[in-house]
């Protein structure tokens, strides 16, 4: 089966020989939602950029919806739908009017225009705020426009650029319900980036870790955490528990991690959850709560790149500017 | 879908724009007008000077107005075009099979029909306080045009700052730097009534003195050929290096494959 998204070799060179994507290769599924996951910085939105055929690559290749991204970017664009990083709405048009002129633009026939705006205002729930202009609609009305938008003319392929970024939980959920939705009714092909694990452990049927622009780690969640294996053992003493004595017990277990509440160790197999509890039984060591931690994708981020995702303080990825680049 | 098409729905969204920025239009309706009856004011007595044009300084400084107003309106384009850079929007177009240059046009469009808005509002109001259009009903209608053909000029030239720099701020600063093209030119006096020599050079080398003339020249002699053939001929000039300039521009900002 033709792969929805194939990508070679991809690289972008800026200003500086600064590389923002280092060379990428990866797969993409029809119908399958693939989280591209990364900290800020780390090369995501510079590859959506390239993928979306907003900015040429500097080497290697790509095919999104079996268009070759340099050579047939118009092909491209009419095949894909695209949400970027910030909701980029005129605040001085209504929603409404956003979507018609997306249609226009896209040649949708106008006897077609006002059927298709009120279905799509409909699905993202703004049929109320329709007319109001966006200057007065909250972050999490814009990115559901935002979505309506890049749906508007039906693409097989949708890209969203941190979709939920800076959204309350009630909005994210919302649009993870929709993300879900187009994948399983209209069979839709999702390129979704994000900084959030739990974004892309709960959405994505596949994940790809990117940092410092080079794909670090790839499979679907489970894989990818199985193949970190073991999970962690947290403990948080009591005020009479030595903490040297703690570490040394679950020092016998694996490695010691960092924890904020007491002590942590990965499991390596030397024994599990019910041999961490013996041993600190016969040792007479109390705690006050003891915490089995299954792997996460920060764990697989961790062990891939020697640094938590959680958390991370790079500086934001700028968005691509062509004409400095 | 063409791309006559596409530019009439990009024109649009420019004149909803500035229709629902009232600063935007109540400005350039209101300041040049205000400005013309304050220079009038203070003025009127330029007329009684040896050699002066016409004995109405109303109808001598109608043809500023325009030239103002033209300012107002590339300046306030170029502002949009510079934001929608800002905020993402150009990219939102870019991901439509929108053509490159319905961007251009479509932009430029809307600040044509502010234009042209403009230009009848100032013949209005000029004719309502008994201004008199020495070339006639014709001459009405190339002062009109010569108008729109201005904005086009000045305004290919808003669209080239806010391509090249993509900042709002940069574009607002042009203003000033228009303005000084407008006060060293023939707006207050005839080039060769004017006294001070670097002043009256200044203002012979100023493609804005021109502009000015020719729409004068309809206003208050009737049909100089001189004066209008050098005036649509810079105004075409202009708005080919500002569309050229600016086509250029676009193509590096919109560097999508």
């Amino acid at each position: 089966m033709e792969r929805a998204i194939e990508v070679r070799g991809l690289v972008r060179e800026f200003k500086g020989g600064i590389h923002a994507v280092a060379g990428i290769d990866l797969d993409v599924a029809p119908g399958e939602i693939y989280g591209f996951l990364g900290p800020n910085g780390a090369g995501k939105s510079t590859t959506v950029h390239m993928l979306t055929t907003l900015l040429p690559p500097t080497a290697g290749s790509a095919t999104v919806g079996g268009y070759d991204i340099v050579k047939e970017g118009a092909a491209v664009r009419r095949t894909i739908g695209a949400a970027l990083q910030e909701a980029a709405l005129d605040p001085l048009l209504t929603g409404r009017e956003h979507l018609k002129l997306q249609l226009a633009l896209h040649g949708v026939p106008r006897t077609e225009r006002d059927a298709r705006t009120d279905e799509l205002l409909e699905r993202v729930g703004l049929r109320l705020a329709a007319d109001r202009k966006i200057g007065g609609y909250s972050g999490g009305m814009k990115r559901r426009l935002d979505l309506a938008l890049a749906l508007a003319h039906r693409p097989r392929i949708l890209f969203l650029d941190e979709p939920t970024t800076g959204l309350d939980p009630q909005s994210r959920s919302a649009l993870w319900d929709e993300v879900v939705r187009l994948k399983r009714d209209e069979g839709v092909t999702v390129f979704l980036t994000t900084q959030y694990l739990e974004e892309a452990d709960v959405l994505a049927d596949r994940v790809g870790i990117i940092d410092h622009g080079l794909i670090v780690a790839e499979g679907t969640p489970t894989a990818l955490k199985a193949e970190i294996g073991r999970p962690t053992v947290e403990a948080v003493p009591t005020e009479e528990t030595e903490p040297a004595r703690l570490e040394e017990i679950f020092g016998r277990f694996g490695e010691l991690q960092p924890s904020t509440a007491g002590v942590a160790v990965r499991l390596d197999g030397k024994g599990g959850l019910a041999d961490v509890v013996r041993a600190l039984d016969a040792e007479q060591v109390t705690v006050a709560a003891l915490h089995l931690h299954a792997p996460t994708l920060d764990d697989v981020f961790l062990a891939k790149t020697g640094r938590s995702l959680e958390g991370e303080e790079e500086p934001s990825e700028p968005e691509p500017d062509p004409a400095a680049a | 879908m063409s791309l006559a098409s596409q530019v009439l729905h990009l024109a649009r969204r420019s004149v909803i724009r500035t229709i629902r920025q009232p600063a935007n239009w109540i400005t350039p309706l209101v300041f040049p007008l205000a400005l013309m009856a304050v220079n009038t004011g203070g003025l009127d007595a330029a007329t009684s000077l040896p050699g002066f044009p016409t004995d109405s300084f109303l109808a001598f400084f109608l043809a500023f107005p325009f030239i103002q107003g033209a300012l107002f309106a590339t300046v306030n384009a170029g502002v949009d075009l510079a934001r929608d850079i800002q905020t993402g929007f150009l990219n939102r177009l870019a991901l439509t099979p929108m053509q490159s240059a319905a961007l251009l046009v479509g932009h430029l469009g809307g600040v044509i029909v502010m234009g042209v808005v403009q230009a009848v509002w100032y013949l209005a109001v000029g004719l309502a306080i008994g201004v008199r259009i020495e070339a006639g009903v014709l001459g009405t209608a190339v002062i009109l045009v010569l108008a729109v053909l201005i904005v086009l000029a000045f305004g290919s030239f808003g669209a080239l700052a806010a391509l090249r720099t993509g900042s709002t701020e940069a574009v607002h600063s042009l203003f000033p730097v228009f303005f000084v093209f407008l006060f060293i030119s023939s707006m207050n006096l005839p080039r060769n009534l004017i006294e001070t020599e670097w002043f009256q050079v200044a203002a012979s080398l100023n493609p804005v003195s021109y502009l000015i003339e020719a729409i004068r020249s309809l206003v208050i002699e009737g049909w100089n050929e001189e004066a209008l053939a050098l005036g649509f001929g810079i105004a075409i000039g202009l708005a080919i290096v500002g569309l050229t300039l600016s086509s250029l521009s676009l193509r590096t900002r919109l560097a999508r494959t």
